[in-house]
């Protein structure tokens, strides 16, 4: 971790010098003040400027990195990370040859890997973090798949008249199918059946 | 394999140093035991066992790769 030290007229003034140098802001570092200032006598004697030390503060993707890094040198995968912070969230997404075994049947494998790396880092920080892994843009295409398949099975369930029942999907893919046929006015969507095999229903509205 | 389990385990437990994990082979499939402290129990089980879950999911991927059946065991 990255630290240095900094020395100014007030305590305020030697944390700009350490930020400017560093070119971070005040909440990616961590400041312990290592001396307050003093004036002296007369302004000459015993005074002495004000010592304070700067750590650049370890960011939820970096950690997530190194939790990967670690674990994906066992499943012998070698992977290039490339990392967004939307302020909602940090998304890792993963590249390289062969990673399809980090995905797994209908993303069980990543989902799994993001659910650790989420706990690993909120454990480490001490605090809540949201991270979002993708590997090679599958989270999108996903999503326009269960929005394809949404719209497919509405229509179908307007034209019968009867339910239809999809196969178990994570909380998130699921709430994709909710959002995709909310507006729909003939029929309305809802989740039944506990975690993991909990399945979104498709259902006619009586009128 | 023994290995990533224990990355897993130590990367979510409150005393890393208590992670213990024991390789047992069997005839076709090679059984981990995972260890932690007592306090530690939870966070690698999780509610209805969805932490456990996701340590088996990615070490059975990371098994299927070297062709190996591999079961996680965690226990007291």
């Amino acid at each position: 971790m990255k630290s240095i030290e900094a020395s100014g007229k007030t305590v305020d003034c030697a944390i700009d010098k350490a930020l400017n140098k560093l070119k971070k802001s005040k909440d990616e570092v961590e400041i312990e003040v290592l001396e307050e200032p003093s004036k002296g006598i007369f302004g000459i004697l015993g005074s002495r400027l004000a010592r304070i030390r700067v750590t650049i503060k370890e960011s939820p993707s970096d950690i997530a990195r190194d939790f990967l890094n670690e674990v994906l040198s066992q499943m012998k995968v070698d992977v290039k990370f490339e990392t967004k912070n939307t302020g909602e969230y940090y998304y890792l997404s993963m590249s390289g040859e062969n990673l399809g075994i980090l995905i797994g049947h209908r993303g069980e494998t990543l989902d799994a890997l993001q659910y650790l790396t989420n706990l690993a880092v909120s454990r480490k920080l001490a605090k809540k973090v949201r991270i979002v892994l993708d590997v090679e843009g599958y989270r999108k295409k996903r999503e326009n798949t269960l929005v394809n398949l949404a719209l497919r099975l509405s229509e179908r369930v307007k034209k019968d008249g009867k339910k239809i029942t999809l196969e178990p999907m994570s909380p998130y893919e699921r709430r994709i199918i909710h959002t995709t046929l909310q507006e729909e006015k003939s029929i309305y969507t809802f989740s039944e059946g506990e975690e993991p095999y909990r399945k979104v229903v498709i259902a006619p509205k009586n009128r | 394999m023994k290995e990533l389990v224990e990355i897993l385990a130590k990367a979510l437990v409150d005393h890393p140093e208590e992670v213990e994990v024991k390789r047992v082979e069997g005839e076709k499939s090679v059984i981990l035991e995972l260890k932690v402290s007592p306090e530690d129990m939870g966070k690698v089980i999780g509610k209805q066992g969805r932490i456990a879950r996701a340590i088996r999911t990615v070490v059975k991927a990371a098994a299927a790769k070297e062709g190996k059946r591999v079961v996680v065991e965690i226990i007291q």
